[in-house]
């Protein structure tokens, strides 16, 4: 299942599908510079579930923006596929958020007009594309909408309405999802539920799922957490429990926020 | 509560400088007609009062209405009453006048002016041989009959110069004579850019068919008498044709009538500024409710810490107060600067008096009131609705979403409204005429509120009529259409302000394409004459013109029209002299009863009356009727054909051989020709030719009439499209600021789009659509209402014009809907551009 998914480059690469090199990102100028993100390398292989972690103000979210060209980088490179995000245009960025990620967001950020299924098609009407009708089935099905393509935004639970921003951003089979704090505004069992979601994606669909949250919890359902503190990455844990992740959390907190 | 308001204002500079624009705009208009009539009635009131400087009395012909008066024109004053009037104790002497239509050709043979300001009067000399009046600049007064002197503006426009030969004409035939002296003058008429040509008091007299006599009398008063001890002592020596009237008072009466004209202009254009800032009303409106919308939090929180529902509607108030006071301030210098604009613009058209530029205290008291009471109460309802907001609502997190309240209500009371409009405008239609103008006006107010009031229930099925050509634009045209039915209140609003405009713009061309339709018909099919020959000013034409036209070859047949009054049953009713033996081959006219059959007989007495003239006197054919002539003889006619009149054409028609024995000085009011080869371009240079090439005569044939009438009617739309302009440019303001609320609204959802996936151009043209789906929408309803209104209007003009047809102008329709998409994206240029470059990082974080 894990090769399934089209454009996939060359074996040797097929396992990584982003991937960051000496990245850096750095905001303002002279006396007010802010340096988000130091020099940061790391790799998110195919079809694994990474979860990023740190303290407010580590640069997790600056990570994920830059590696999925919302923001621009300073300096180093960051690649999607074998694309190098660093230096393209905004016209080729958008291309590439459309046609090789997916999003997923804490608000839901759900067109209100458009109903749960159109929602879930809308990367691909961007496109102009058909989707693949299999495919969005099964999507549904997995998340669980079946009965509810007709609903509005409106109509439907916060659970419910992030679970067809999930189905939207595995809809269009992009080679990685980016998720940001998908759970924040969901409560507990709702929450488990969406990271059930992601998870069984991954597992069952093949699916590459890159996730920032600062809940614990959320983490323990990744296959691998990285860490980051003051815009370095301070470790990398594999197949984390909520527990081990608490206890790693706690040592930044010891150190205190400074930056 | 006054601080936070001020601090609001500042907060949202950008949103509040559309509603800014918007009242200012109007508030410019309505201040600039104030400065632009004042200056104006200043200028010209100060020019006639200097006019009337040098008169003390003026002694003017009064007409008597005895039974046993002539009928017709006022008797002339004779040359001892002037002698008499500048004797009485307290005269310093008197000055006679006589005047009338001069035409003056320039160099290459045209009239100079327009014809109703091309006069000519005599030079009075006074004791020392001069005419204070009439200063000469260069040359002499002009002496016997072929001498002429020319105001020094006339002289400067044709290039003449003493010695030099000048045509002119009176009444019809040409004259020829020698410039003797160039003057300057005071003349209010000549100062607007008229001409004037003086001859000497005998020749004047004998032009102007006034041998002896005077039209009026002025007499000056010795040092020491006032106007009214004179006005005394002239009223003595008077007789009862004549009476006094003083210096004074004829200022007056001229400053009244120049108050009055300036008063009805005044109201039109007021209207226009009525318009455009009634139009304004809903884009403050729309402001203020989606400033609310989006302080709902803040708000709710003031009410939280013990703020009551008063202070709150209070804040929203002052803001609003604020907001038309920059505006009023700001639209008071913009109007002041307009009525510069517009003063300067008519000075270099020379149709004015000199003047200063007048700013009334009034007016600013009324630019500033109106500019702040109009924010003010727009900003009513969205301020008592912000007083509604639960102090709970500062708790929720979930930020506001955009209310859908039932429309049912307001779909009900739009729908009765509108219903009743209509059945009123059909009704009126249906009634016709004078009581149907009023329930007219009555349903078409409630059908304009009604539709108003149904907008946003009309949005839905018309925009998504649209849908088939937004699918063309993949999804960002399917976002569009959703997005613009998405708040039905808030698209209504904007598209209500296109509304108006293109209603009246549409309401408007619809009517004036109709009548010039109508009239057209009327005034070529009435006729079968090739040509009409008449005076450049519509003045009277010498008898000599018809006499001219009747001997050349190439006339087949002419009659004049020939004016003649006549008192039948007590009243005083103009004859109207024809050819009767040709009459019948020029016009086309459609007879009830009779014909022109012997009309032609000079001994029958014979006389064709109009419908409307029979029924009134109670005439059928056979009837005869007695006619008191205007050399007050008095003699009978027989009726012998009753026809339709139209506007051109109506009254009693006789034949000029039975008025000839009574008058002196014959005139015609045209002349209708028909020619061998009918109306072709050689046909008239060859009767232009005839005619001595005459400055003061115009040949017309059918299309030079009507192209008259058009000429008349387009240039009367264009001015009103001019003026309803500035509703439209505050209508695209509405768009603009509709817009910049929504792109403001869902900035979330367009940094979602852009995150997954739709590029700049994308997001763009998303709202562009947006904005010409809302455009278009105004657009179509105010087309569709205006062709209804026109329609209806012209049921009831249809009923005093026959030949009224109902005339879509269905090219016109096309560009004003075009108008309407201009303006759609025109106003989606800044917001379209603000969505696009939306920081997407921003957009997405959540709150």
């Amino acid at each position: 299942m894990t090769t399934t998914h089209t454009g996939v480059p060359t074996a040797t690469r097929a396992t990584v599908a982003a991937r960051a090199t000496d990245l850096t990102k750095v905001y303002g100028q002279g006396e007010t510079q802010v340096v988000a993100l130091d020099q940061v390398s790391v790799e998110f292989r195919q079809a694994e579930f990474t979860a990023i972690m740190g303290p407010s103000g580590s640069g997790k979210s600056t990570l994920m923006h830059c590696m999925a060209g919302l923001d621009a980088v300073s300096r180093g490179s960051a690649l999607i596929g074998d694309t190098e995000l660093n230096g393209l245009k905004d016209k080729h960025l958008t291309r590439l958020r459309r046609d090789k990620i997916g999003f997923i967001f804490q608000a839901f950020n759900l067109l209100p007009t458009l109903t749960a299924l159109e929602n879930i098609t809308l990367p691909m009407d961007i496109a102009g594309r058909k989707p693949d009708r299999e495919w969005l089935d099964r999507v549904v099905q997995t998340v669980g909408l079946s009965g509810r393509l007709k609903h509005r935004p409106s109509q439907l639970s916060g659970g419910q309405q992030q679970r067809v921003a999930v189905a939207r951003a595995l809809a269009s089979r992009p080679e990685i999802i980016f998720a940001d704090e998908p759970t924040g505004n969901l409560d507990s069992r709702s929450g488990a539920e969406v990271l059930g979601f992601l998870r069984n994606s991954v597992r069952e669909l093949g699916q590459t799922v890159v996730m920032v949250t600062h809940d614990p919890v959320a983490a323990a359902y990744a296959d691998r957490v990285v860490f980051l503190a003051d815009g370095r990455i301070v470790d990398d844990m594999r197949d984390p429990t909520a527990d081990r992740v608490l206890e790693r959390m706690k040592g930044f907190d010891a150190r205190g926020r400074v930056s | 509560m006054f601080r936070t308001a001020v601090r609001n204002v500042l907060a949202h500079k950008a949103r509040l400088l559309m509603t800014v624009l918007a009242v200012m705009l109007g508030v410019a208009f309505v201040s600039g007609t104030l400065v632009f009539t004042s200056t104006l009635s200043d200028a010209q009131q100060k020019s006639s009062q200097k006019g009337f400087a040098g008169v003390d009395v003026a002694v003017q012909p009064h007409r008597s209405d005895a039974a046993d008066a002539k009928p017709g024109a006022a008797p002339k004053l004779s040359r001892a009453l002037l002698d008499q009037a500048g004797r009485v104790p307290g005269a310093a002497g008197a000055t006679g006048t006589v005047e009338g239509f001069t035409a003056i050709a320039d160099k290459s043979g045209k009239l100079v002016g327009n014809g109703f300001s091309s006069r000519g009067r005599n030079y009075f000399p006074g004791p020392d041989g001069k005419d204070a009046r009439f200063p000469m600049t260069s040359g002499t007064a002009p002496k016997g009959a072929g001498q002429v002197a020319l105001d020094s503006g006339t002289a400067e426009k044709t290039g003449y110069k003493v010695g030099d030969t000048v045509r002119l004409s009176v009444d019809g035939p040409v004259r020829e004579a020698k410039v003797s002296g160039v003057f300057t003058t005071e003349d209010g008429a000549v100062a607007a850019g008229g001409s004037l040509a003086l001859f000497d008091t005998a020749t004047a007299q004998q032009l102007f068919h006034m041998p002896g006599g005077f039209s009026e009398i002025d007499v000056k008063a010795a040092p020491g008498t006032s106007q009214d001890a004179l006005k005394s002592a002239v009223d003595k020596v008077l007789p009862d044709t004549a009476e006094a009237v003083t210096g004074k008072k004829l200022a007056d009466d001229q400053a009244e009538m120049i108050a009055k004209s300036m008063d009805s202009m005044k109201t039109g254009l007021l209207v226009f500024a009525g318009i455009a800032l009634f139009v304004g009303i809903f884009i403050i409106a729309n402001t203020f409710t989606m400033l609310v919308a989006q302080r709902t939090k803040e708000l709710a929180l003031m009410r939280a810490v013990g703020a009551s529902r008063r202070q709150v509607t209070r804040s929203v108030l002052i803001e609003a107060f604020v907001v038309g006071a920059v505006a009023a301030v700001t639209g008071l210098l913009a109007g002041i600067g307009i009525g510069a604009g517009l003063r300067a613009l008519t000075g270099a058209l020379g149709t004015v008096p000199d003047g200063p530029l007048v700013v009334a205290p009034s007016t600013v008291v009324a630019s500033l009131v109106v500019g702040i009471v109009v924010t003010v109460l727009a900003a009513w309802l969205p301020g008592r609705r912000a007083a509604k907001i639960p102090p709970v609502a500062a708790m929720n997190s979930v930020h506001a979403a955009a209310t859908t309240k039932s429309l049912v209500v307001r779909n009900a009371i739009g729908a009765v409204l509108a219903a009743a409009g209509i059945a009123c405008v059909l009704g009126a239609t249906a009634v016709g005429s004078d009581q149907g103008k009023a329930l007219m006006s009555l349903g078409a107010g409630l059908l304009l509120i009604g539709v108003f009031v149904l907008t946003p229930l009309l949005s839905r099925p018309l925009i998504a009529a649209a849908a088939p050509v937004l699918r063309a634009f993949g999804i960002s045209g399917k976002l569009a259409r959703q997005n613009a039915v998405r708040n039905p209140r808030r698209t209504a609003a904007t598209a209500s302000a296109l509304m108006i405009g293109l209603t009246l713009v549409t309401g408007l061309t619809v009517i004036a394409g109709s009548v010039q339709k109508g009239v057209d018909k009327m005034a070529t099919d009435a006729l079968k004459a090739d040509y009409v020959v008449g005076m450049a000013n519509r003045g009277p034409l010498s008898p000599d013109v018809a006499k001219t036209l009747a001997a050349d070859p190439e006339v087949t047949a002419s009659s004049p029209l020939r004016n003649a009054p006549a008192r039948i049953g007590g009243e005083t009713e103009y004859l109207t002299g024809v050819d009767g033996k040709a009459i019948g081959e020029l016009t086309n006219l459609k007879f009830t009863a009779g014909s022109f059959d012997g009309l032609g007989d000079p001994k029958a007495n014979r006389a064709v009356v109009d419908s409307g003239t029979a029924k009134q006197h109670g005439w059928q054919v056979g009837s005869s009727f007695a006619t008191t002539f205007e050399d007050g003889k008095k003699g009978r006619l027989t009726v012998s054909g009753i026809y339709e009149g139209n506007e051109m054409l109506r009254g009693i028609m006789l034949d000029t051989s039975v008025l000839a024995p009574h008058q002196k000085h014959p005139t015609d009011m045209q002349v209708m020709v028909k020619t061998k080869d009918g109306a072709t371009d050689a046909a008239k240079d060859s009767l232009v030719e005839t005619l001595g090439k005459n400055p003061a005569i115009t040949v017309q044939d059918k299309k030079d009439v009507s192209e008259d009438i058009a000429r008349m009617i387009n240039l009367m739309l264009n001015m009103l499209y001019g003026l309803l302009a500035m509703a439209v440019i505050v209508a695209v303001l509405g768009v603009v600021n509709t817009l910049a609320m929504s792109v403001f609204e869902r900035q979330q959802e367009i940094g979602m789009l852009r995150a997954i996936g739709l590029d700049r151009a994308g997001i763009k043209r998303m709202v562009r659509l947006e904005s010409l789906v809302i455009a278009l929408f105004g657009g179509v309803l105010g087309i569709g209402l205006g062709v209804f209104f026109g329609w209806a209007a012209g049921e009831l003009i249809g009923a005093s014009l026959d030949t009224y047809e109902l005339v879509l102008p269905w090219g016109r329709m096309g560009i004003f809907l075009a108008l309407a998409a201009v303006v759609g994206m025109l106003a989606a240029l800044w917001p379209a551009r603000r969505a696009a470059k939306l920081n997407m990082l921003a957009a997405i974080k959540a709150e």
